[in-house]
């Protein structure tokens, strides 16, 4: 074996090492308990006034029958629950057309020193099941498209 | 026939037929409606941005270890190709994103890593600009990929490892059979397609090379006939 060769060998095994030892830090390590992309209502409520004034992200599902929309039609309010605690939510944003009960959310706002999380940033988390719709689940057509039309197309 | 363009008329045979079947057959999805159609390129973008990029990290070993500069063609070939489909799947996810979670953007970690996988391999091509000679160009790639490959599984495994706003992979089980086929047929489209690409651009890269190595008074005198 040349000494350019073993020279090479010993490059590339140094440079895979170096490559595996790197994986192997952010795979095993604790650098992800650092990573945390947001924090659930127990988690939130764990951290008491640390957690008020800053912004944050919390996330959880949209507890079933905690949706109300304020009459001035800007502001939604809701509770987001892991079911272990749960946190009210008052979020100044246009829900996408996926928010509905039941339905995990990512939000980024403020707790509140009353215990309220306020949003402007709300964001809906789907899960990996991609269905069909059910028989009485699937949008009739003539139904939506009846409502397009307005009149009977005299002036 | 060469295998370039039987790849490639395969490819479009397999995308035409799948795309087909995701945007007329395939039944919308029961929340998300017709913008899951997303998906049947989105995936694909994914799976096959990715395993260029292995493939990749497989020529800069082969590369490092023999000093062959036909590593080189075909690593430049997987990157370069790799790079655009990166950059549609971050194109594809925004669109998909906003309808669906309701932002075009955020820095959740799948996101993050899979822009940081793009910017990292296009640096190893900004990179081979500026190395002084082809050796040294072909070795500075090679290491860079090695280095860059290191977010690949990191991208796949990271929405499993930590906390975000995608969701974690879809089996077979997850999703419904009347979309599994088009995402299916779609993937091995785009396999088809990629390599044909990888393979051409490799081509290309090997003619410049052997071309830069003609001195330069016979290339001016070839130039120099072709124009008479």
């Amino acid at each position: 074996m040349n000494r350019d060769r073993r020279r090479r060998i010993l490059g590339i095994t140094l440079g895979l090492g170096v490559a595996i030892a790197a994986f192997g830090y952010l795979a095993f390590s604790s650098v992800g308990e650092n990573l945390v992309y947001y924090w659930s209502p127990a988690e939130l409520r764990a951290e008491g006034a640390k957690a008020t004034g800053s912004i944050v992200r919390l996330g959880g599902l949209v507890e079933a029958g905690s949706i109300s929309r304020d009459p001035d039609g800007l502001t939604l309010s809701f509770s987001v629950t892991d079911g272990e605690a749960s946190v009210p939510v008052l979020a100044r944003a246009v829900p996408p057309a996926m928010f509905r009960e039941g339905i995990g959310v990512v939000l980024e706002g403020q707790m509140g020193s009353d215990g309220t999380f306020t949003t402007e940033r709300l964001m809906v988390k789907h899960d990996n099941e991609y269905q069909a719709p059910g028989e009485e689940e699937m949008p009739d057509m003539e139904n939506l498209i009846e409502t397009l039309q307005v009149g009977d197309g005299s002036p | 026939m060469n295998i370039r363009k039987l790849l490639v008329l395969a490819g479009l045979g397999l995308a035409a037929v799948g795309t087909y079947f995701g945007l007329f057959v395939a039944p919308p999805e029961r929340h998300m409606g017709d913008v899951q159609r997303i998906m049947y390129v989105h995936v694909p973008s994914a799976w096959i941005a990715m395993l260029l990029y292995t493939l990749a990290f497989g020529f800069a070993i082969a590369l490092l270890w023999s000093g062959r500069q036909k590593w080189d063609d075909l690593m430049v070939g997987a990157i370069e190709v790799g790079v655009v489909l990166n950059a549609l799947l971050l194109v594809q996810g925004s669109l998909w994103g906003r309808a669906t979670w309701g932002v075009w953007w955020d820095w959740d970690v799948r996101l993050t890593t899979s822009l940081v996988m793009a910017i990292l391999f296009a640096g190893v091509l900004v990179l081979r600009r500026m190395a002084p000679n082809e050796e040294r160009r072909s070795q500075w790639s090679a290491v860079a990929t090695v280095v860059a490959f290191i977010d690949v599984p990191l991208v796949y495994f990271c929405v499993r490892w930590w906390r975000s706003l995608h969701q974690i992979q879809s089996s077979p089980d997850t999703v419904d059979p009347a979309m599994v086929l088009p995402l299916r047929l779609n993937s091995f489209g785009l396999l088809f397609l990629a390599l044909a690409w990888m393979l051409w651009r490799a081509a290309i890269e090997r003619s410049s090379r052997r071309a830069s190595e003609v001195p330069l008074p016979t290339r001016v005198a070839i130039e120099e006939s072709a124009h008479a």
